[in-house]
């Protein structure tokens, strides 16, 4: 008979699972920490190559030479600029319509739910500025997006001027197949949001605009440009999009080859590339510039102004000009170039880029990690919690009931019966109380602000943080408190039941948020998995209950910060990774309301009732 | 003075003598070039040009197919004789920085496209079962003539196909494919419809050489860019349109063919020397066994250009005597021939002479192996492994 039908070989195999059950779960844990760190390994990764035959290679021959009054225009912007204590609108629209382009205004404006204190705006209200650059010759029905943010103060006002600087060039040429938009947003991501809701036509977070004017067809790609200075040392790419969407790899291969091509020192999570792979340092820098990609794409919420474009199959990436103290610095001239290459070859393009990776990871701007080489170190996590749901179901001699049926039919359904019934409802009341909890955590901080202002001398933005934090933890205390309204039944088999409804509900929850957002699963199950594999009534209570604490999801976030900022190479001290870390709840929560992030309801909604179904199985009498 | 005028007179008599034999050795020698004349065998020339790809970056395919068909008009064959398929979107595509241009060589110094281009198949026309319907003349009645290729038994066609290939097959605009079987058997319905009486098949794309391998019906002779296993490469990119203009194969083809004007003596075997290895990174190949003649005798002009043979001679010649009526030369008893059926016509062994196929030694495949060592393993479990020094 087959090893799985047959129920001898079967009870044998489930016994030598259940009796290396231990081991084999320490093992996979370890090999999946181990794979994950051997993946930025350089002789592990591959070299990146461009997958679009239509983009071919970097055979362009760039013209622009227009830095200078670039620049010229973008002084003049930010003159206007400050007169006009926000956008300069009627500027911009003058300027553009001079450079020969089709010029349109939106208007926007958004209450936000709560004041945003990194940003420092509660009420707003903006405009986007855009021009369409038709194409001499070709059907409108596609088009190429350059956009640079309005920023309040005196940063950006370069990137447009190179805009600008590039709108006038490009309007000289003929050899454009498709619509260039040139587009200056507002109040950056809110205005880009905007922007795209009005160009799609779809209304998904609720801020009010008014309808696009002018049009140019369905967006290929799009590139957003941050630069504050007048020469940089080097370009920073920034691929991570909303909900941890990542660009085609293609545009990050276009990107680097005329990097190489012009000269420019180009980087990624801002550190430079190595050569020295064999070293450990040289891997250690790998292992950290991965690191820190894997941190901003877990974390959900959109690097740059081109995150949003994602969502809409648009793929999108944003430059950032930094200029840091190197002795070889390259002009405007040098970066409107670059712009000029990767427009020419995207105009080369018959359809949007699908050939290369959508889901990677890059230790470096020249090597990448597929999903086919990353996600065995998920699976790896992931099967501990299967091993561990196969015991449980042992224990619960469910295997071995569904195995005999013939034996003894009215007996074994009756223990069945018996088995399940009290199981059934004891399961259930933890189950729902979670998640009731989970969705106060989901609803209350920001309903409630009010009178938590009324009744606290704090802050709108504290006042929401607070009282998530608040909730957080008096779901802490939900145990002693539940088993009074259960039916007192604190049966062995009650908890067993439980275990393993919590960790199959942990594997399908990790598992289907690591096919869309890997950093995000892979992080929530380094620390949730040893929780849901170990945890059971009868461990050291308190020690067990401080350890579950450290792994639970908020203090997961707060070690995240902690480790983004020592990566970042900006460590920072307790207190200020305290206020960093409120501020990242209040971002999320923010996020979620403006953009459609899915990293707060995910938290609260489903992984935190889970954890909490475990924190029941530890208090469980 | 008597001797010297008999001497004379001698002389004279040898000198008339010897002029009498020089005569018609001189007529022979005038009537062998006007054999010769008429020897070679074709009287008209048509070509088949066709590019089978589309799309901005196979630029260089249109210019191949278009330096090419330059060459042939330049060489003498008329529009009416050339039946060109392109796909056409180059000249006029949004992205061409010169529109209305196709330019082979980089700075623009030649512009291929030019101002009398006649495309006969163009756009999405240019699929498999049109080339094949040219090939074999099986078009429908209401087919221009411009469309169709009307050749006969006496004419040469060149064939020149280029895009993008495979082992044993060619890409038709992304869609299709041509195989190699069905090309050899297109020529061989060609061959027994009497459509060609020699045929030049050039074929300039990766692995080209796959696509002669199949040929066998008499007369053609073919040429490839590269080897199977090897890639055609491209040759020059220009910066200014972003793209790569000519393939390597064809832009060394071109340059030898500019040589060439329509009383050139070039022959083939300087055909099979351009672009070798060292230029073209692929090794081009060539197959001429189904030739009759030796390629050494064969005119580059013979398939790329449309010559008149035309000779100025103030000697009378003697055509050839009317044709004597063989007899029948039935013997009694010896049973006739029997009238051939439609298949052997032509029969192509006795023609081409080919040898058969030495077939390679191959080492035992992977199921005899296996067997073997199934049974000598049964054979040695069943009767113990002491019973081998027996066996050996």
């Amino acid at each position: 008979m087959g090893l799985l039908s047959d129920p001898n070989r079967r009870r044998a195999l489930t016994n030598l699972l259940t009796r290396l059950n231990t081991p084999l779960c320490l093992v996979c844990y370890v090999a999946g920490v181990a794979w994950f760190m051997g993946l930025a390994f350089e002789p592990f990764t591959l070299r990146t190559y461009m997958s679009e035959n239509a983009m071919g290679s970097t055979m362009v021959e760039e013209k622009f030479g227009a830095g200078e009054r670039a620049l010229a225009a973008g002084r003049e912007f930010s003159a206007h600029k400050k007169k006009a204590g926000g956008m300069p609108v009627d500027w911009l629209v003058k300027a553009m319509q001079s450079r020969g382009l089709e010029v349109f205004t939106q208007s926007f404006s958004r209450t936000l739910p709560f004041p945003d204190e990194n940003k420092e705006r509660y009420m707003v209200r903006g405009t986007n500025v855009y021009g369409i650059l038709r194409a001499p010759r070709a059907p409108r029905t596609e088009a190429l997006v350059l956009s640079a943010p309005c920023s309040p103060g005196s940063s950006n006002n370069q990137a447009v001027g190179l805009l600008l600087g590039l709108a006038q060039y490009f309007r000289g040429q003929i050899y454009w197949a498709k619509d260039i938009i040139f587009l200056v947003n507002e109040h950056d991501l809110i205005g880009m949001q905007a922007w795209l809701e009005g160009y799609h036509h779809t209304n998904t977070t609720g801020m009010s605009w008014t309808p696009l004017q002018g049009r140019a067809g369905s967006i290929q790609a799009a590139l957003s440009l941050e630069l504050s200075t007048d020469v940089i040392t080097s370009l920073d790419l920034v691929l991570e999009g909303l909900n941890g969407q990542l660009p085609n790899l293609d545009l990050a291969n276009l990107f680097y080859a005329f990097c190489q091509k012009i000269g420019v020192l180009c980087t990624i999570q801002g550190k430079l590339q190595r050569n020295d792979w064999d070293t450990a340092s040289g891997y250690n820098h790998a292992v950290q510039t991965m690191l820190l990609m894997v941190l901003k794409q877990a974390s959900g919420r959109p690097w740059g102004d081109h995150g949003l474009f994602l969502r809409y199959h648009i793929e999108a990436a944003s430059m950032r000009g930094i200029n840091s103290f190197r002795q070889y610095k390259t002009d405007a001239t040098t970066v409107g170039r670059l712009l000029e290459g990767m427009f020419r070859k995207l105009n080369n393009l018959l359809e949007r880029l699908h050939q290369s990776y959508f889901f990677y990871l890059l230790p470096s701007l020249s090597r990448f990690v597929s999903i086919g080489y990353y996600m065995p170190a998920f699976s790896l996590l992931a099967l501990i919690l299967l091993l561990r749901s196969l015991t449980s179901a042992h224990a619960l001699d469910l295997w071995v009931q569904l195995g005999t049926p013939a034996a003894g039919t009215e007996d074994g359904l009756a223990e069945v019966e018996q088995v399940s019934s009290p199981g059934v409802l004891s399961v259930l009341t933890p189950v729902v109380i979670s998640h009731l909890t989970g969705v106060a955590l989901y609803t209350l901080p920001i309903l409630s602000q009010d009178m938590a202002v009324e009744h606290f001398p704090v802050s709108e933005t504290e006042a929401v943080v607070l009282t998530a934090i608040a909730i957080y933890t008096a779901g802490l205390a939900l145990p002693h408190n539940t088993h009074r309204v259960l039916s007192g039944e604190g049966t062995e088999q009650g908890w067993r039941v439980l275990k393993l409804v919590a960790v199959l509900y942990l594997a399908v929850l990790l598992g289907c948020t690591a096919l869309i957002n890997f950093s995000l699963g892979f992080i929530l199950a380094l620390t949730l998995v040893p929780v849901a594999a170990f945890v059971t009534p009868h461990v050291p209570r308190v020690l067990c209950a401080v350890i579950m604490v450290l792994l639970s999801p908020g203090c997961t976030l707060l070690l995240c910060v902690f480790v983004y900022q020592e990566l970042q190479e900006a460590p920072v001290s307790l207190l200020e990774g305290w206020n960093l870390f409120l501020s990242a709840i209040s971002q999320g929560i923010l996020d979620h309301s403006l953009y459609g992030s899915l990293l707060y309801p995910l938290l609260s909604l489903l992984i935190y009732p889970c954890w909490l179904l475990l924190w029941n199985i530890l208090f469980w009498k | 003075m008597a001797t010297c005028g008999s001497h004379c007179h001698l002389y004279l008599k040898i000198f008339a003598l010897l002029c009498l034999h020089l005569l018609p050795v001189a007529s022979n020698y005038v009537e062998a070039r006007a054999s010769q004349l008429f020897s070679s065998g074709h009287t008209n020339n048509w070509a088949v040009l066709v590019c089978t790809s589309r799309f901005w970056f196979n630029y260089r395919h249109v210019a191949n197919t278009l330096s090419v068909y330059r060459s042939v008009k330049r060489l003498g064959i008329p529009d009416s004789h050339i039946v060109l398929m392109l796909a056409d979107d180059m000249a006029c595509n949004h992205r061409n920085p010169k529109p209305a241009t196709v330019f082979s060589h980089k700075n623009m110094e030649l512009n291929v496209y030019g101002d009398d281009v006649e495309v006969d198949y163009r756009g999405y026309e240019v699929t498999v079962e049109n080339f094949l319907r040219v090939l074999t003349g099986r078009l429908p009645p209401s087919t221009p003539r411009s469309k169709r290729l009307l050749s006969d038994d006496r004419s040469n066609i060149l064939i020149y196909l280029t895009g993008h290939g495979g082992n044993g097959f060619l890409k038709f605009q992304d869609s299709e494919e041509i195989s190699n079987v069905e090309l050899a058997d297109a020529f061989e319905q060609m061959w027994q419809k009497r459509r060609y009486n020699e045929l030049l098949f050039i074929i300039d794309t990766c692995q080209g050489a796959s696509m002669y391998e199949r040929f066998y019906s008499p007369n053609l002779m073919a040429l490839a860019s590269s080897q199977v296993g090897e890639d055609s490469l491209s040759h020059q990119p220009d910066l200014a349109i972003g793209v790569h203009l000519m393939d390597r194969y064809t832009f060394y083809l071109l340059e030898f063919l500019e040589d060439i004007h329509p009383a050139s003596q070039s022959n083939m075997n300087d055909l099979f020397k351009v672009c070798p290895k060292s230029q073209c990174v692929s090794t081009p190949g060539h197959r001429t066994d189904l030739f009759q003649r030796d390629p050494g005798s064969v005119l580059i002009t013979d398939f790329f250009g449309s010559v008149r043979k035309v000779e100025i001679t103030t000697e009378t010649i003697n055509l050839t005597s009317p044709i004597v009526q063989q007899e029948d030369k039935h013997m009694m008893g010896e049973p006739t021939s029997e009238a051939q059926s439609y298949v052997d016509q032509l029969p192509v062994a006795e023609i081409i002479h080919q040898k058969p196929k030495r077939k390679d030694w191959h080492p035992p495949d992977g199921f005899i192996l296996g067997l073997w060592t199934l049974i000598l393993l049964v054979f040695f479990k069943t009767y113990g492994i002491k019973h081998l020094k027996h066996i050996f």
